[in-house]
C-alpha cells in the first residue's frame, strides 16, 4: 500500500470537515443554496474556489429545488456532483430526491440535520432526513465531525459504484458548528481513493445492438433519460431500483474496508457499531451524535455493575434488518432513540424499522421507543440513565406504553 | 460579444440533413396537427453542432418518450416540470468543467462539444418554472430556452395558465353564465425575460420558417442565455382544425396577436411580416380573423359578448404600439 | 404492435428507452392520408417543413414522399401546399 504520509490534525467544525472532504474528492460541480446549519459547507467551498485551492464549478442556484436539479444535470453530463442542505431545503427538494434516485444518478448530498417547520426552528433533529427515508437515497448518519469527513469521501465511491445517490448526515450545530479535532488525509490519498468520476455503462437491448452505452448526455451515444413509464414497465423499474438498494450493502462495506486501509478508520461493522454489548441485557440503539452521550452513560452504569450497552446505527438506508435481528435477538429490552416523529404512527421511524426487523425473531426483546431532542432539545446523561433504568426493570404488559418522550414537559 | 452568423436556412440543405440524422423520429404521440411537433423539428434544424436537449414536463415530453420508445436521436433528458432551466445549468457547469480539464479528450465514445437547448411549455415557463429560468438567466448559463406556448396546460386537459389569453375557454376558465372564459390577460413573458438583460430573445411563428430557424440559430450562437418564445397552435385545446395549425400561426402574426421580433442586448428589432405591418398599418388584420378559427373563442362572437372582442383588440393594439415604440417606429 | 414484456432484471437501468418510436405505427390513427400529384408538385418542400410528425422524406430535389406508416392525417401539408398538389384520401 502506498504511504501518503501523516494525516493532518485540524481543528474543524463538522461543516468545514465536509467542505474539506469535497475539496479533496475530485468533485466537478457543486450546486447549492444557503440554509442554516449547512451554510458553512458552501461558504468554505467558495473560499477554496476563490483562493484557487480547488477547481470546480459552483452553481449558486436560486433554491434547493434547483440545487438538486442542477446536481442531477451535472451528474448526467458526466460530472461528479455534490450538494448540501438541511430541513426545509431538503423538503423543497422532495420531488427531485425521488427522480435523482430512480434515474440512478450518483449525487452526494450532505444534510446538516435540522428540525422541520413549523414552528421554524434552526436546531437539530432528524425530521428532515427521516422524512426522505423512502426516496431511494442511501443514508449514512455521522456521529462527529471526523465521521462526517470520512463518510463524505466514502459516499462518492459508494454512489458511483452502486449507481444510487447518497445522503450523509451530521447533526446541525451539535456537529456542524462545533470545533473538533479532525484527521485530514493528504490530498493525494483521497484523490486516489475516490479517483475521477467514471461514467457507468448500461445495456440497451436494441438501439445500439449489443454495445453498452454510457449513461450520460452524450451526442456520441444519445440516450433519453426520464421518460414516461406506464403500468406496463413502471413496476419492473421500481423493483429493479429496490433491488439496487439491497445490492448496495456490499458496495458500502467495500468502500469502508478500503477507506479503513488508508485512514485507519473503517467504522466496522459498518451498518451499526455496538458498544459494550457482549454480555448486555439491555441496549439503547440510536443515531448520530447523541450516541456519544449514551456511550458515556453506558460506562457509568457498567461501573455500577449494570449490564447495559449501546448500538449506534450508521446506515439507515438500506436498512440492515438481518444484522439488527442478529445483534438484538436474545436481549431483554431495547430502547430505540428517535429524534423525529412519524405523526400518528406507533413510534418514530427508527423504532418502526427495528421493531419490524425483530418481529420474525424467536427470541425478540421488548422494544421501547424514546422520542427525544426535537428542535435541538438537549439529551442529558441523566435522561439516558433514566431510560436505561426503566429498560432494566422492564415488564412487558399491554398497558405499558412502548413509545415515550424523553425530556418533554408534561 | 459573440459574432452572430449571417447564416440563412436553406430548405434543401435542412431536408438533406434531417433525412440523414433524423433528430426527432416519427411515431411520437403528439396529436395530429400539433404545432409543437413542427417547433421541435425546427429547433433541431437550426443546430450548428451537436445538441443536448433538456425537456420540462409537458406534452412534448410525454408524447415523445413513452417507454420503451423514444423519438429522440439526440441526447435528451427530462427531470420535472419546474426545473428544466436548473437542470440545464448543471449540464452547462459540468460541460464547462469537464472541457476545461480535458476529461474525455482521449475518449472516442464521449463528445463534450455541444449546444444545450431547453424546451418548456407555457405552464413550465410562465408559471411553475419561472423561478428556475430567472435564476439560470441571472447566472448567465449558456443555453437556449425555447418556450412552446400553446396557451394552457394541454397535457393535463386544457387548464388555464399564465399564458392563456383573454377570453379563452379552458377547463378551469369555462364559459359560464356569469364568467365567460379567462377574465385576465396573458402575462408579458417576453418583457420579463428581456428584463434579465440576456444577449438574445426572440419570438417565432413556425409558419415563417425562415425567420424562425434563423432566430433559433442565433439563440444557439448567443454568448450566454437565449430565449425563444414559439407560438404553438394546439388543435385539441384550441378547438381548431388540425389542418389550420400553420394558418393560425400565420394569422397570429398578421393580426399582431403574436408579433415577430428579436431583442439583441436589449435592442428591439421587428422581423418578417411584422416589419411590413409596422410600415403599413393597413396590413394589420383584425383579431376576429384569428379568433374565428378557434373554438375556444367561439362565445366571443355572440352579439352579447362582442365587448370581449373589442376589449381583446384594444389590449392587442396597446401591446403592439408599445412594441413599435421599443423597436423605433 | 406488441412491445417486449421483459422482467425487472432485463429492463434498462434508469428506464432508458431502448426502442425508436419509428417502431410505433401512428399511421394507424389516420382516417385520411395525403396523396401527392407529382405533376403539380413544384418541390418547394413546405409539406416537409410543416409536418409535425417528421413524416415526409425529402432529399431536397425530388418529390417529397410521406411515410404513411406514421402519418396521422392532420392535413397541414394539404392546406399549406402552394400548388394544391396534395389531396387527402380516405384510408
Amino acid at each position: 500500500m502506498q504511504d501518503y504520509g501523516e494525516q493532518a490534525m485540524m481543528a474543524l467544525n463538522g461543516d468545514e470537515a465536509v467542505a474539506w472532504a469535497v475539496k479533496q474528492s475530485n468533485v466537478d460541480v457543486v450546486a447549492a443554496y444557503p440554509i442554516t446549519p449547512q451554510t458553512i459547507i458552501v461558504e468554505k467551498i467558495s473560499e477554496f474556489i476563490h483562493n484557487g485551492e480547488v477547481d470546480l464549478e459552483f452553481v449558486k442556484v436560486e433554491s434547493e429545488h434547483s440545487a438538486l436539479s442542477a446536481s442531477w444535470g451535472a451528474a448526467l453530463a458526466g460530472a461528479r456532483a455534490f450538494t448540501a442542505t438541511a430541513a426545509n431545503g431538503l423538503a423543497l427538494m422532495w420531488e427531485i430526491l425521488y427522480i435523482v434516485a430512480s434515474t440512478r444518478t450518483p449525487v452526494v448530498m450532505t444534510v446538516a440535520n435540522r428540525a422541520l417547520s413549523a414552528p421554524i426552528n434552526i436546531h437539530n433533529d432528524h425530521s428532515d432526513s427521516m422524512g426522505a427515508r423512502d426516496s431511494g437515497w442511501i443514508q449514512i448518519y455521522s456521529e462527529d465531525a471526523q465521521e462526517a469527513y470520512d463518510n463524505t469521501i466514502m459516499a462518492f465511491r459508494i454512489a458511483e459504484e452502486a449507481m444510487l445517490p447518497v445522503m450523509i448526515t451530521l447533526d446541525g450545530f451539535t456537529i456542524s458548528h462545533t470545533l473538533q479535532n479532525v484527521s485530514v488525509l493528504p490530498d493525494e490519498a483521497i484523490s486516489n481513493f475516490v479517483g475521477i468520476r467514471e461514467i457507468p455503462r448500461i445495456k440497451l437491448p436494441e438501439i445500439h445492438g449489443e454495445k453498452e452505452v454510457p449513461l450520460m448526455l452524450n451526442p456520441k451515444y444519445p440516450v433519453s433519460i426520464g421518460p414516461l413509464d406506464l403500468y406496463d414497465y413502471y413496476f419492473e423499474h421500481k423493483v429493479q431500483q429496490n433491488e439496487a438498494m439491497k445490492a448496495s450493502i456490499p458496495v458500502i462495506e467495500k468502500a469502508h474496508k478500503e477507506y479503513g486501509e488508508i485512514s485507519g478508520r473503517s467504522y466496522e461493522p459498518v451498518h451499526m457499531i455496538p458498544y459494550r454489548t457482549e454480555d448486555a441485557d439491555v441496549v439503547i440503539l440510536g443515531l448520530s451524535s447523541a450516541m456519544s452521550v449514551v456511550k458515556k452513560v453506558v460506562d457509568q452504569l457498567r461501573e455500577d455493575g449494570k449490564k447495559v450497552g449501546a448500538i449506534r446505527l450508521r446506515v439507515f438506508r438500506p436498512f440492515p434488518a438481518d444484522i439488527i435481528r442478529k445483534e438484538l435477538s436474545g436481549l431483554t429490552a431495547v430502547g430505540v432513540l428517535d429524534r423525529s416523529l412519524s405523526f400518528g404512527a406507533e413510534g418514530g421511524p427508527v423504532a418502526l424499522e427495528v421493531r419490524s426487523a425483530l418481529y420474525s425473531s424467536l427470541s425478540k426483546p421488548a422494544v421501547y421507543n424514546y422520542i427525544y431532542g426535537l428542535g435541538g432539545r438537549e439529551l442529558s446523561p441523566k435522561l439516558i440513565a433514566k431510560a436505561f433504568n426503566e429498560l432494566l426493570e422492564v415488564k412487558v404488559e399491554p398497558e405499558n406504553p412502548t413509545v415515550k418522550y424523553l425530556g418533554v414537559r408534561e | 460579444m459573440a459574432t452572430q452568423s449571417v447564416w440563412r436556412p436553406n430548405i434543401k440543405e435542412l431536408a438533406r440533413r434531417e433525412l440523414k440524422t433524423r433528430p426527432v423520429e416519427s411515431g411520437h404521440r403528439l396529436c395530429a396537427g400539433c404545432g409543437a411537433g413542427i417547433i421541435i423539428r425546427q429547433i433541431a434544424m437550426a443546430a450548428r453542432k451537436s445538441i443536448v436537449w433538456i425537456n420540462a414536463t409537458g406534452c412534448v415530453e410525454v408524447a415523445t418518450t413513452i417507454f420503451p420508445y423514444t423519438s429522440w436521436n439526440v441526447p435528451w433528458a427530462h427531470n420535472a416540470f419546474e426545473n428544466a432551466a436548473a437542470v440545464a445549468s448543471g449540464v452547462e457547469a459540468a460541460r464547462k468543467k469537464l472541457s476545461r480539464v480535458g476529461r474525455f479528450a482521449n475518449d472516442p465514445d464521449v463528445e463534450l462539444d455541444y449546444d444545450i437547448v431547453v424546451l418548456g411549455g407555457d405552464g413550465g415557463t410562465y408559471d411553475i418554472g419561472i423561478q428556475s429560468i430567472s435564476g439560470a438567466f441571472e447566472r448567465r448559463h449558456k443555453f437556449m430556452y425555447v418556450l412552446y406556448d400553446n396557451e394552457a396546460y394541454m397535457n393535463t386537459g386544457i387548464q388555464r395558465s399564465g399564458g392563456t389569453p383573454f377570453g379563452a375557454r379552458t377547463t378551469t376558465t369555462p364559459v359560464g353564465k356569469v364568467i365567460k372564459g379567462k377574465p385576465l390577460f396573458k402575462k408579458p413573458i417576453m418583457d420579463i425575460i428581456v428584463a434579465h438583460q440576456i444577449p438574445y430573445a426572440a419570438t417565432i411563428s413556425s409558419a415563417y420558417w425562415n425567420d424562425a430557424i434563423a432566430k433559433l440559430r442565433k439563440g444557439f450562437e448567443a454568448d450566454g442565455p437565449a430565449f425563444i418564445h414559439a407560438f404553438s397552435t394546439c388543435p385539441l385545446g384550441w378547438g381548431s382544425a388540425p389542418e389550420d395549425t400553420v394558418k393560425i400561426m400565420r394569422l397570429a402574426v398578421e393580426t399582431c396577436v403574436f408579433p415577430l421580433y428579436e431583442v439583441t442586448n436589449r435592442e428591439y428589432r421587428l422581423t418578417g411580416p411584422s416589419i411590413s405591418i409596422a410600415k403599413n398599418p393597413a396590413r394589420k388584420k383584425p383579431i376576429e380573423e384569428y379568433l374565428k378559427l378557434q373554438g375556444r373563442f367561439r362565445h366571443m362572437f355572440k352579439p352579447e359578448n362582442k365587448w370581449m372582442i373589442d376589449k381583446f383588440q384594444g389590449w392587442i393594439d396597446k401591446q403592439w404600439e408599445a412594441l413599435l415604440k421599443r423597436a423605433g417606429y | 404492435m406488441s412491445t417486449p414484456m421483459i422482467g425487472w432484471k432485463e429492463v434498462p437501468i434508469a428506464a432508458v428507452p431502448f426502442l425508436s418510436s419509428k417502431e410505433y405505427p401512428t399511421g394507424e390513427w389516420a382516417v385520411f392520408q395525403p396523396k401527392i400529384n407529382e405533376s403539380k408538385c413544384i418541390k418547394c418542400g413546405l409539406c416537409w417543413m410543416y409536418c409535425p410528425d417528421s413524416v415526409y422524406r425529402w432529399d431536397g430535389e425530388g418529390v417529397p414522399v410521406p411515410d404513411l406508416g406514421h402519418c396521422k392525417g392532420c392535413g397541414i401539408c394539404v392546406a399549406e401546399c402552394p400548388t394544391k398538389a396534395i389531396e387527402l384520401i380516405r384510408v
